[in-house]
């Protein structure tokens, strides 16, 4: 039986706890008496006859005809899935959206359905490669549908190809792919890695366009989702849904197929990262030293390389499909019973590890800004109830922060960097005077459209994310990052944990109390 | 006059003359003896009226090969398929595996179930193929199903089967008592089996009608039946060949499959048929066109078209063009546009 989370009090005998820091990690020796660790609850155990559980939700969905009998001849079938951010790190092969979308197209070819297209619902993200496409939806269904053109990834830069359905009552805008609007069915394949992937964001986010992501996409949103991991207190989740009723009500008839992960991330030999520190057994000691040692000596270019081949040993712990709703309610439930810790009270400081990777620099480098969008953006809101550091406190980040940019993938994060950082690092100023202009601009839009890269907007997408926490805190530290780096984003550089702590003090006292999130493997604290 | 080096010169055949007389004045007292003595020292007489009983065959489907699956003999076959034989075939066939994904839910167990491989049969390289081909960990606990009127019938023969190929023998027509029992006892002991389903190599380039001893044994034993197609390998070592062409071969594993409560030996065996059916579809065009020509039954059929003589010929020659496995054709030459 797996055990649940777990929320160790430190103290004197508690042995140094691991920091991730990007492509290395190391060891920190907390304050006794006032310090705490949360610890992730352990994998769920996985569905033995996954074939069979992705079946019998296609046979049984929640609140709507089985999928054989909603497939026809000559109908327009659409499958999309979410894309390369999902999950993290990628998972061993087979990736669970192969085996589903493998188990749709079984009954497809049963209906004897001939018009079927594969989109993968990648918004304003990066195209997806070959190999990523091949891994995500396996190489039978890429070589049967990407010659044909009928594998395609959503072009949210293409007017021709997106169709607009109409407004909210607030005033948003809804546009999404034609294909997928047009289509009698659209089956979306999802992998829910945390509570707020999936449900209407899958289609009304994944497939939609800029014209309609900036409603949802911006400071006034994120600051009042609190957090994005709780449905009923998170303004993206209800304006997601508002789409979502636009979306039916316009005609379009979504299958939802959803899936959840366990939390078993690391393969063997990096067993380690994700156990207790007084559980390490010789054998983990022995590869921590050895790993930390080398990763030293290793240039980051490598490191980097190294840590990106890493294939998640994630299991699938539930499939359910049907009514987009209903099953992201249940959804929703799987995935709080795997990553839900109760945790009770708030804290001065929040210590977070930040590793090498985020959802937007899978297979490349974890920038200055994607630094801050996993800090305070992801691992903050990793909450429900109220945030685990108590308002005007500060939270402690280690990681290397070097100006590093992938030159293909976030072309412009770069300009982000040197020209609206320079000017500002308010979430609300640089909305109101730079988002249009990089959203807009048609070198950023041929990049993205024809290339690898971000789209222009997203750098901003990503500051705004940790407008919250930005709000929130009254002071961010960066330990082990480069200063001049962390400047520019507004933080302040410490060299040790020590020194941040000692920096930290003036704002929360000589003896504050502190808590570290152990992550990953991923978890969402239930504060109370 | 003879040279003085030849062996019949009229001094040697003195001398070798010389010896006989030696060797037979020393032998034949001994033979004399041995000859007066009889039995037990010369074979007994049989008493008329009396049938003497065959001694047990220790060839054919009786050759015993446990001490194939001994250590020793094991190392020496990791050595051989992980060597020599991996490198023939790499060399000979290149092939290109697909489907192992299939498998993954299995190997991913703390201890993964024996299966029962079913390939389609073509060519002696299909079993080296597999050799390599087949995942861990059933390649290390894989024992081949091997005609015993072909491999076993000479004890050399046997003997290298059994070593490098880990095969046992089992007869073409019927599964026999015998080598049902044994195959059960090393299924249960672990050991995954390969078994061509159609008995024997294709005569013609075209499959055979698969007979019921996979399904069978599957039944039998409770392991799940692994359909696999091999593509390309009657290309390069058909039967009747003389020596092998080099060339490209694809080896595509589908998903396990079991007997369904309902469902006897009978149509078990069409159903891992039809399996094998869709693979080879598979592998001549892709997944969805497969998969959506077997739910229309419009699969081609392994065993070929219904008609005889040329015409069938004439449409597997037309097969074979379609697939992407087979000879290694030269490149067509292209010429620089160096424009007019």
């Amino acid at each position: 039986m797996p055990r649940p989370g777990f929320v160790l009090e430190v103290d004197k005998s508690t042995p140094p706890i691991l920091f991730w820091r990007g492509e290395n990690f190391s060891l920190e020796k907390l304050p006794a008496g006032r310090s705490r660790v949360i610890y992730a609850p352990e994998p769920l155990p996985a569905i033995e006859d996954v074939d069979g559980a992705i079946r019998h939700a296609l046979l049984n969905p929640i609140e709507q005809d089985p999928l054989p009998e909603q497939l026809f001849p000559g109908m327009k079938l659409t499958i999309a899935f979410d894309d390369v951010s999902l999950p993290l790190p990628k998972m061993q092969r087979p990736d669970i959206r192969q085996r589903v979308i493998e188990a749709v197209l079984d009954m497809a070819a049963e209906a004897g359905v001939d018009d079927v297209h594969i989109i993968s619902a990648l918004a304003l993200h990066r195209r997806m490669t070959e190999a990523e496409l091949r891994h995500a939806v396996g190489d039978r269904v890429y070589d049967a549908f990407a010659p044909r053109g009928t594998l395609y990834q959503h072009d949210a830069e293409d007017p021709e190809n997106l169709s607009y359905l109409g407004t909210t009552p607030h005033g948003e805008d809804v546009e999404i792919n034609k294909r997928a609007a047009e289509s009698d069915l659209l089956v979306y394949v999802n992998i829910n890695l945390v509570a707020m992937d999936g449900g209407w964001k899958s289609t009304a986010t994944g497939l939609s366009s800029y014209k309609s992501l900036r409603h949802h996409h911006n400071p006034e949103t994120m600051i009042h989702s609190r957090s994005f991991m709780d449905q009923h207190r998170s303004e993206l989740h209800k304006s997601n849904w508002r789409m979502g009723k636009v979306l039916l009500d316009s005609g379009v008839k979504v299958f939802q197929i959803e899936t959840t992960l366990n939390t078993d991330t690391f393969p063997s030999p990096f067993g380690f990262l994700a156990k207790r520190e007084w559980e390490w057994k010789p054998s983990d000691r022995m590869t921590f030293l050895a790993s930390t040692k080398a990763l030293n000596r290793t240039p980051t270019r490598l490191a980097r390389k190294i840590f990106h081949s890493i294939e998640a040993p994630h299991q699938m712990t539930s499939v359910q499909a049907g009514d987009v709703e209903a099953v992201h309610r249940i959804t929703t439930e799987h995935v709080y019973k795997q990553q839900l810790v109760e945790v009770k009270g708030q804290t001065d400081i929040l210590t977070l590890g930040i590793p090498y990777i985020s959802p937007y620099n899978v297979h490349s480098i974890l920038n200055p800004i994607l630094v801050m969008c996993m800090g305070l953006g992801y691992y903050f809101n990793m909450y429900k109830g109220m945030p685990l550091v108590r308002e005007g406190g500060v939270i402690i980040m280690t990681h290397p922060t070097q100006p590093d940019f992938h030159p293909v993938h976030h072309p412009s994060y770069i300009d982000f960097f040197e020209q609206v950082l320079a000017d500002t690092t308010d979430p609300k100023v640089m909305s109101q005077k730079w988002e249009k202009q990089y959203a807009e601009d048609e070198w950023y839009k041929h990049l993205y459209r024809t290339t690898y890269a971000y789209h222009g907007v997203h750098p901003f997408y990503m500051w705004y994310w940790g407008s919250h926490a930005l709000q929130h805190c009254s002071r961010i530290i960066i330990v082990g990052g480069d200063p001049k780096t962390v400047r520019r984003l507004g933080f302040v550089p410490a060299s040790t944990m020590d020194d941040a702590l000692e920096i930290a003090s003036d704002v929360v006292g000589r003896a504050p109390t502190i808590t570290h999130l152990h992550a990953p493997p991923l978890m969402v604290a239930d504060v109370s | 006059m003879a040279r003085d080096d030849a062996p019949w010169k009229p001094s040697n055949l003195a001398k070798a003359a010389r010896i006989g007389e030696l060797v037979e004045r020393v032998t034949h007292p001994i033979a004399k003896r041995t000859y007066r003595k009889g039995f037990p020292y010369l074979p007994p007489t049989i008493p008329l009226g009396v049938e003497v009983p065959e001694d047990e065959p220790t060839l054919g489907a009786d050759y015993d090969t446990d001490w194939a699956r001994r250590s020793p003999a094991k190392f020496v076959r990791k050595g051989l398929v992980n060597g020599p034989i991996r490198l023939t075939i790499q060399g000979l066939a290149s092939p290109k595996v697909y489907g192992v994904d299939r498998l993954h839910d299995l190997a991913q167990l703390k201890d993964p179930p024996p299966l029962i491989f079913t390939p389609n049969h073509h060519s002696h390289l299909d079993t080296a193929v597999m050799a390599v081909a087949v995942p861990e960990p059933w390649r290390s606990k894989l024992v081949v199903a091997a005609a015993a009127d072909y491999f076993f019938d000479k004890r050399w023969k046997a003997t290298m089967a059994a070593l490098a190929l880990n095969a046992i023998p089992i007869d073409r027509e019927v599964t026999g008592r015998k080598s049902s029992d044994m195959i059960k006892e090393l299924i249960e002991d672990g050991w995954s089996l390969m078994i061509y389903p159609e008995g024997g190599r294709s005569p013609d380039g075209w499959g055979q009608d698969f007979k019921g001893g996979a399904a069978y044994l599957s039944g039998r034993t409770g392991a799940a039946v692994v359909p696999v197609f091999i593509d390309g390998t009657g290309a390069l070592f058909g039967k009747g060949m003389k020596r092998p062409k080099f060339g490209t071969t694809k080896v595509v594993f589908g998903a396990p499959l079991r007997a369904l409560d309902d469902e006897n030996t009978r149509r078990f065996s069409a159903r891992i048929e039809a399996a094998v059916t869709e693979l080879g579809d598979e592998s001549l065009t892709d997944f969805w066109t497969a998969r959506q020509r077997s739910a229309r039954n419009e699969s081609t059929k392994l065993t070929g078209p219904e008609y005889t003589g040329w015409r069938r010929q004439w449409a597997l020659s037309e097969r074979r063009e379609m697939g992407t496995a087979g000879l290694r054709r030269r490149q067509k030459r292209r010429w620089p546009d160096i424009g007019n």
